[in-house]
C-alpha cells in the first residue's frame, strides 16, 4: 500500500514538471489525466456543456488545485486531503537496510528538534529595550526619593550643599609621628608601657579589649539601660523618701504610721493563713517587742521629756497629746498578745491585733482633740452618758458598770496627769474585761454575728445621721458627741469590730458622706433590716428614735425627688398627648391607631426639644448681647468712705452712670424666625481672612498661627531666632553645585558614564558602523 | 550691722562695644501684651509695603552684540564670568563685576546655536549653523596670536544644540539626531534616534549623570540613557517643547518651556501627568533655567518679560520686563542663585537680582531683620489686604491686555466644557484635569 502510494507521488512529480512547462492546456492535462475518475471528468463536462447553452458563455476554468498539491515541488503531500504525510511513512522501506544506519539517526534527531520562533521586528526589539532601559533606569531614580522627600520638607536648606570638612586627623595619626624626647616624656611612656597601655592605634588596653569581646554591643546596651533604670528609679525612691522624711506634719506620720501598722496587720494576716509558723515567728517578734517596752520602760512617761511635758501639759494642748501617744505606744507595746483557742481564731485572733495596733484611747484622744475644749469635752460626754445610762436602762452591765465608773473617775477631783493615768488604766481593765467577757459568752457574740455586718451598717447610717445633725446645729454638738463616745463604748460588748469602724469622728463623716453618696441604693438595703434592727435598738437607744423621723423626711424627699424627674420627664407629657388623641382614636380606625402609636412613640422621643423655643431663646439671647450696655463709671470709695461692704450711694450711682443711646432697630425685629447677625463690620472685614488658607484644615489652626507672635518684642532672642530662620540660606559668592550623592552619603557609581559607553560594544558598533556606512554613502 | 545695698550684675545692663543696642529688660508675659496680633499684622503690612518699594531688580546691561543673543553659558567655576553666543555667529565673554566685554571671538558663520562650558571650566563648545562643533580655550589667546579653536568637528547635519557631560570630557550635541561626543575623537562614540524631526535641545541631566533630555520639533520630549545607549521614553504635548532643564537637586525631575504659553513640570518616572503645570506667560516660552537651590526656575518668553515661578506653584512669583526688552531668547539663573540673566533679540544681556528688592551686603541686624520681615510676610500672606499689595506688579500694557484676553478665553472654553458636560449623558463626556489636558501621549 505505502509502495503504491509513493510510487503515485513520484509520479505525480514527474508530471508537475511537464505541467510546469505548459500551464491552462486543458485539453492535454484532460487527456493525461485518464484514470480511474475519469467518469466523473466526462459528467462535469456535460454539465458544463449544458449550462453554456443558453447563449451567454459561461464557462468557467476548472480549477486545478488538487493536482497541483500534489505536484508541488516544496509540498510532499499524501493522497486526500485529509491525510497527513508522516515522516515514519517514508521511513519505513528503510528500516531493513542497514547501511542508512547514520540517516535514520539524523532523522531522529532532527524529529526531537523544535522550531526556531520568528525573530521580532527591530521595532518591537527596539521598544522592548526601551522598556527594560527606562524600569533600569526609574530604579536608579528612585534612590533620591527620600532625598528628595527630606530636602523638600527641610525647616532650613543651607546652600552649597558640600561643607568643608575641618581637619581633624585621629590621634593614633598624630601619635605615630612623635616620639617621646624629654625625660618626663619618657618616664610617662615608661609607665603606660609598664601598665599595658597601648599608645598607639587601637587605644584599648588588653582589659578592655577582653571585655568588649565578652559582651556584644546589644547586651552592653541593655544592660546599661537596665542599671540606668535601677539607678533612677533609686533616686526617685531616695529623693520620695527624703521629702517624706521633711514633712513636718504631724497628722500626717500618724496617718502614715496606722498605714503601716494596718499594712503590716493585712500582712500577717495573709502570713497566719499561708505560712502559719512564718505567722508564729512573727507573733514572738511581736512578744518580744513587749518584753523589751515593758523592760525599758520607755514610753512610760517617766522620761526627762516626759516629765517635762507632764509639767508643759497643763498649759499646752500639744504637750499633752504627745504624752498620751506616748502612753498608748507603751500600751500598745506592752499588750500582751493572746493566743486564741482554734475555734474563735477568726474573731478573738483578729480583735486583738487590731486592737493591739489601734487601741481606745488613741482614738478618744484624737477625737477630743478636735473639739473646742477636750477636757470640758469629757465632762459633758459623762454627763450624756449618764443620761444614756438613764435612758437605757437594758444596757449591757458592763457597759453600765464601765459608765458608772467613769463617771465616778471624773467626778473626783484630781489632778489632770492622773486623770490620764488614771483613764489609760480604767481602758485596760475595760478590756480586760471585755475580753473576759467575750472568752465567758462566746454563744452571745456569735448570736450578734448573725445579724452580723447589715447591723453594723444600720447603726453606723444611724450615728452618722446624728452627726450631721450635730454638724448643722452647734449647740447640740456636745451632746451628739457624747453620743459617738457611748455609742462606741457600748459598741465594744456586742461587737468588737465596731471600734475599729469608729475609730474617728474624721472616719465617721467620711462614711457619712459615702452614705450620703449612696443613699438611694442602700435605703432599699436597710429597709430590710429594720426590723432586726429596730427590736434591738429601739430598745437599747431612744437617741437614735429620733433618726426615724428624719428618714422618713429622707424618703420623703426622695419621692419629690422622683416626682419632680418624672414631672420633668417626657413620658408624663406626652401621657397628656393620648388623651386628646383618644377622642380622635374613636373616630379613626385601628391602622391609624398604629401609625399614631409609632408617631406617639417619636414625640416621646422628640419630646425633650423644643425646637421652637430654643430658637426664640437664641434670638433673644442675641437681641439681648446685641443690645448697647449701660456704663458705671461710679468709683467706689471715691469721695466718701469705702472699704468691705460698703456700696456707693444710689445717688453717685446714678450721676456717674452713662446711659447708652438706644440704637438703630434691629432688621430682623418684625422677622419672627430669622437672626440676623449685625456685628459684621464692613472696614474690618478688608484686614480679615474670609477663605481659610490652603494648608491649614481648620480655623483654630489658622487662628493659632496668627496669635502667636515671632517678633523680638514678644520673644526671647534665642526663640526669636528660631522663629525666623529662614528656608533657604544661600551664601552669596558661592557657587552651588548641583546634589551629588555623595552630598546624602550615598555611594556614586564607580564607573564612569564614557567607560560604560565603551564596554558595552555591542549596541554600539553596529550603530557606529551604520553611521559610518551613511557618511561613506554620502 | 550689715548694710545691704541694692546690688546689679554690669552684665545685665553694660554694653560690650558702643555699637551694641542698649540692652531693654522685657517681661514677655503675654498678659501684658494684648496688641500682639495687630502689631505684628502692621508691621507686616509695612514690610510688605517697603518690599515693593525696593523692588528694583534690574541691575546692568551688558550690550556689544550686534546681532539677537541667542545662547548664553555660565562658567563653572568663577561666578563673574559669562559666555553669550549672538544671531551673527559672534561670542562674547563678560565680566560681570565690571559689566564689560572681556573676550569677542567670531565662532561661526550665521547663527551661534549653542554654547556650553567644559565641567572644569577650561574650553568651552560652541556650535553654529555652519555644521561645526568647534572647541574653544577659556584664556585669550596670547598676544598677537591668532583666534583659533582648540578642535573644529565638521558635522554632516546642522547641529542646534550642545551640552557638556557634567564630570567626564563627554558632550552631547542634537539636530538630526543626539549625538554623544567623546572630546578626543571626530566621530560620535554614540547616537541615539527616535523619530525624524530635528531636534532643538539637549540637556545632560546634572545628578544622575548619563541621563539626558531633548525636545523635537513633533512636539515630543525625548529621555535617554547614555550608558545603554538607547532612549528611554517619550511623551507628546500639545505643542512643541523649545528647551528643557533639569532641576539640579532633585534628580527626576525636569521643566519643559513650551510654545502654549506654558511651562510643564515632569517626574521623568512618569511622564503620563506633569507634576505641575505653570502658566502665567502670554506667548511662547523659549527658555528655562533652574535655580541652583532647586526651589524656583526662571523662563523667558517671546511676550519680552521673563518669569520666575517656585517649583511647586503654577503661578508666578515675579516678573521681569523693561521698555527695551524684546523678545527673550535665553535666560540664566547664576551659580550662587542671586541673580538672573536674559539675553534678548535686542542684542543684549541683562542682569537682574533673583530677589526683587533684596539688599545686597547686609549686617547682621540687618539680616535678622529681614528674615523677621520675610516671616511676617509670609505669615500674613494670606490677609486680603497684604495679599493684594504683594501681588500687584507693574506690566505692560501689551501683556496686561494679552492677559485679559487669555482670561476671557479660557473662561469661554471652560464654560463651554462644563456645559458640554451638563447637557450630555452622564460619564461620556470626561472632565479631564488641566494638568492631563496637556499631555497627549507617553510613547515607550
Amino acid at each position: 500500500m505505502t509502495a503504491n502510494r509513493l510510487a503515485e507521488s513520484l509520479l505525480a512529480l514527474s508530471q508537475q514538471e511537464e505541467l510546469a512547462d505548459l500551464p491552462k492546456d486543458y485539453l492535454l492535462s484532460e487527456s493525461e489525466d485518464e484514470g480511474d475518475n475519469d467518469g466523473e471528468r466526462k459528467h462535469q463536462k456535460l454539465l458544463e456543456a449544458i449550462s453554456s447553452l443558453d447563449g451567454k458563455n459561461r464557462r468557467k476554468l476548472a480549477e486545478r488545485s488538487e493536482a497541483s498539491l500534489k505536484v508541488s515541488e516544496f509540498n510532499v503531500s499524501s493522497e486526500g486531503s485529509g491525510e497527513k504525510l508522516v515522516l515514519a511513512d517514508l521511513l519505513e522501506p528503510v528500516k531493513t537496510s542497514s547501511s542508512l544506519a547514520t540517516v535514520k539517526k539524523q532523522l531522529s534527531r532532527v524529529k526531537s528538534k523544535k522550531t526556531v520562533e520568528l525573530p521580532l521586528n527591530k521595532e518591537e526589539i527596539e521598544r522592548i529595550h526601551r522598556e527594560v532601559a527606562f524600569n533600569k533606569t526609574a530604579q536608579v531614580l528612585s534612590k533620591w526619593d527620600p532625598v528628595v522627600l527630606k530636602n523638600r520638607q527641610a525647616e532650613q536648606l543651607v546652600f552649597p550643599l558640600e561643607k568643608e570638612e575641618p581637619a581633624i586627623a585621629p590621634i593614633e595619626h598624630v601619635l605615630s609621628g612623635w616620639k617621646a624626647r624629654t625625660p618626663l616624656e619618657q618616664e610617662i611612656f615608661n609607665l603606660l608601657h609598664k601598665n599595658k597601655q597601648p599608645v598607639t592605634d587601637p587605644l584599648l588596653t588588653p582589659v578592655e579589649k577582653a571585655s568588649l569581646r565578652a559582651m556584644s554591643l546589644e547586651e552592653a546596651k541593655m544592660r546599661r539601660a537596665e542599671l540606668q533604670r535601677a539607678r533612677a528609679l533609686q533616686s526617685y525612691y531616695e529623693a520620695k523618701a527624703r521629702r517624706e522624711k521633711k514633712i513636718k506634719s504631724k497628722k500626717y506620720h500618724k496617718v502614715v504610721k496606722k498605714g503601716k501598722a494596718k499594712k503590716a496587720l493585712k500582712e500577717f494576716e495573709q502570713l497566719r493563713k499561708v505560712n502559719p509558723a512564718a505567722a508564729l515567728e512573727e507573733l514572738e517578734k511581736i512578744e518580744k517587742a513587749r518584753m523589751m517596752e515593758r523592760m525599758s520602760l520607755k514610753h512610760q512617761n517617766s522620761g526627762k521629756w516626759a516629765k517635762s511635758k507632764a509639767i508643759m501639759a497643763k498649759y499646752d494642748l500639744e504637750a499633752r497629746q504627745a504624752m498620751q501617744e506616748q502612753l498608748s505606744k507603751n500600751k500598745e507595746l506592752t499588750q500582751k498578745l493572746q493566743v486564741a483557742s482554734e475555734s474563735e481564731e477568726e474573731e478573738g485572733g483578729t480583735e486583738d491585733v487590731e486592737e493591739l495596733l489601734v487601741p481606745d484611747v488613741v482614738n478618744e484622744v484624737q477625737m477630743n482633740a478636735d473639739g473646742p475644749n477636750p477636757w470640758m469635752l469629757r465632762s459633758c460626754t459623762s454627763d450624756t452618758k449618764e443620761a444614756a445610762t438613764q435612758e437605757d436602762p437594758e444596757q449591757l452591765p458592763e457597759l453600765e458598770a464601765h459608765g458608772v465608773s467613769e463617771s465616778e473617775g471624773e467626778e473626783r477631783p484630781v489632778a489632770e496627769e492622773e486623770i490620764l493615768l488614771r483613764e489609760f488604766e480604767e481602758r485596760r481593765s475595760l478590756r480586760k474585761r471585755s475580753e473576759l467577757s467575750q472568752d465567758a459568752e462566746p454563744a452571745g457574740s456569735q448570736e450578734t454575728k448573725d445579724s452580723g455586718s447589715q447591723e453594723v451598717l444600720s447603726e453606723l447610717r444611724v450615728l452618722s445621721q446624728k452627726l450631721k445633725e450635730n454638724h448643722q446645729s452647734r449647740k447640740q454638738k456636745a451632746s451628739s458627741e457624747g453620743t459617738i463616745p457611748q455609742v462606741q463604748r457600748e459598741e465594744p460588748a456586742p461587737e468588737e469590730e465596731e471600734p475599729l469602724l469608729l475609730q474617728r469622728p474624721e472616719r465617721v463623716q467620711t462614711l457619712e458622706e459615702l452614705e450620703e453618696l449612696g443613699k438611694e441604693e442602700c435605703f432599699q438595703n436597710k429597709e430590710l433590716p429594720r426590723p432586726v434592727l429596730e427590736g434591738q435598738q429601739s430598745e437599747r437607744t431612744p437617741n437614735n428614735r429620733p433618726d426615724a423621723p428624719k428618714e422618713k423626711k429622707k424618703k420623703e424627699q426622695m419621692i419629690d425627688l422622683q416626682n419632680l424627674l418624672t414631672t420633668q420627664s417626657p413620658s408624663v407629657k406626652s401621657l397628656a398627648v393620648p388623651t386628646i388623641e383618644e377622642l380622635l382614636s374613636l373616630v379613626s380606625s385601628q391602622e391609624d391607631e398604629e401609625e399614631r402609636n409609632h408617631r406617639q412613640m417619636i414625640k416621646e422621643a422628640f419630646a425633650g426639644d423644643d425646637v421652637i423655643r430654643d430658637f426664640l431663646k437664641e434670638k433673644r439671647e442675641a437681641v439681648e448681647a446685641s443690645k448697647p450696655k449701660d456704663v458705671d463709671l461710679t468709683l467706689p470709695g471715691w469721695g466718701e468712705w469705702g472699704g468691705v461692704g460698703l456700696k456707693p450711694s444710689a445717688k453717685k450711682r446714678r450721676r456717674f452712670l452713662i446711659k447708652a443711646p438706644e440704637g438703630p432697630p434691629r432688621k430682623d425685629k418684625n422677622l419672627p424666625n430669622v437672626i440676623i447677625n449685625e456685628k459684621r463690620n464692613i472696614h474690618a472685614a478688608a484686614h480679615q481672612v474670609r477663605v481659610l488658607p490652603y494648608p491649614f484644615t481648620h480655623h483654630w489652626q489658622f487662628e493659632r498661627t496668627i496669635q502667636t507672635p515671632i517678633g523680638s518684642t514678644w520673644n526671647t532672642q534665642r526663640a526669636f531666632q528660631k522663629l525666623t530662620t529662614p528656608k533657604v540660606v544661600t551664601k552669596p559668592g558661592h557657587i552651588i553645585n548641583p546634589i551629588k550623592a555623595e552630598d546624602v552619603g550615598y555611594r556614586s557609581s564607580s564607573r564612569s558614564d564614557l567607560s560604560v559607553i565603551q564596554r558595552n560594544p555591542k549596541r554600539i558598533t553596529t550603530r557606529h558602523k551604520k553611521q559610518l556606512k551613511k557618511c561613506s554613502v554620502d | 550691722m550689715k548694710v545691704k545695698m541694692l546690688s546689679r550684675n554690669p552684665d545685665n545692663y553694660v554694653r560690650e562695644t558702643k555699637l551694641d543696642l542698649q540692652r531693654v529688660p522685657r517681661n514677655y508675659d503675654p498678659a501684658l501684651h494684648p496688641f500682639e496680633v495687630p502689631r505684628e499684622y502692621i508691621r507686616a503690612l509695612n514690610a510688605t509695603k517697603l518690599e515693593r518699594v525696593f523692588a528694583k531688580p534690574f541691575l546692568a546691561s551688558l550690550d556689544g552684540h550686534r546681532d539677537g543673543v541667542n545662547c548664553l553659558a555660565k562658567h563653572p567655576e568663577k561666578l563673574a564670568t559669562v559666555l553669550s553666543g549672538a544671531c551673527d555667529g559672534e561670542v562674547r565673554i563678560w565680566n560681570l563685576t565690571q559689566r564689560n566685554c572681556i573676550r569677542t571671538i567670531q565662532a561661526h558663520e550665521g547663527f551661534v546655536r549653542g554654547i556650553c562650558t567644559r565641567f572644569c571650566g577650561t574650553s568651552f563648545f560652541t556650535v553654529g549653523d555652519d555644521k561645526t562643533v568647534k572647541q574653544w580655550k577659556m584664556d585669550g589667546p596670547g598676544y598677537g596670536d591668532e583666534e583659533e579653536p582648540l578642535h573644529t568637528i565638521l558635522g554632516k547635519t546642522v547641529y542646534t544644540g550642545i551640552d557638556h557631560h557634567w564630570k567626564e570630557a563627554v558632550f552631547a550635541t542634537c539636530g538630526q539626531q543626539v549625538d554623544i561626543w567623546d572630546e578626543q575623537r571626530t566621530n560620535p562614540i554614540c547616537s541615539m534616534t527616535w523619530g525624524f524631526d530635528s531636534i532643538s535641545s539637549v540637556k545632560f541631566n546634572p545628578i544622575e549623570t548619563f541621563l539626558l533630555g531633548s525636545c523635537a520639533s513633533d512636539r515630543n520630549i525625548v529621555l535617554y540613557d547614555m550608558r545603554q545607549a538607547t532612549p528611554l521614553k517619550k511623551v507628546i504635548l500639545d505643542m512643541r517643547t523649545n528647551t528643557i532643564c533639569w532641576n539640579p537637586m532633585e534628580a527626576f525631575i525636569f521643566t519643559a518651556a513650551n510654545e502654549d504659553y506654558n511651562l510643564y513640570t515632569f517626574d521623568m518616572r512618569a511622564l503620563d501627568t506633569p507634576v505641575m503645570v505653570h502658566m502665567d506667560h502670554v506667548s511662547a516660552v523659549l527658555d528655562v533655567d533652574y535655580s541652583p537651590t532647586g526651589k524656583e526656575f526662571v523662563s523667558a518668553s517671546f511676550d519680552k518679560s521673563i518669569r520666575i515661578f517656585p517649583v511647586d506653584k503654577s503661578r508666578s512669583r515675579e516678573v521681569y520686563h523693561t521698555k527695551r526688552m524684546q523678545h527673550v531668547i535665553c535666560v540664566k539663573w547664576t551659580s550662587d542663585s542671586k541673580y538672573i540673566m536674559c539675553g534678548s533679540d535686542e542684542m543684549n544681556i541683562r542682569l537682574w537680582k533673583a530677589n526683587a528688592s533684596e539688599k545686597l551686603g547686609l549686617t547682621s541686624r540687618e539680616k535678622a531683620a529681614k528674615d523677621y520681615n520675610q516671616k511676617l510676610k509670609e505669615k500674613f500672606q494670606h490677609y486680603p489686604h497684604i495679599k493684594r499689595i504683594a501681588r500687584h506688579r507693574h506690566l505692560p500694557k501689551s501683556i496686561y491686555s494679552q492677559i485679559q484676553e487669555q482670561r476671557i478665553m479660557k473662561e469661554a472654553r471652560r464654560r463651554k466644557e462644563v456645559n458640554r458636560i451638563k447637557h450630555s449623558k452622564p460619564g461620556s463626556v470626561p472632565l479631564v484635569s488641566e494638568k492631563k489636558k496637556h499631555v497627549v501621549a507617553v510613547v515607550k
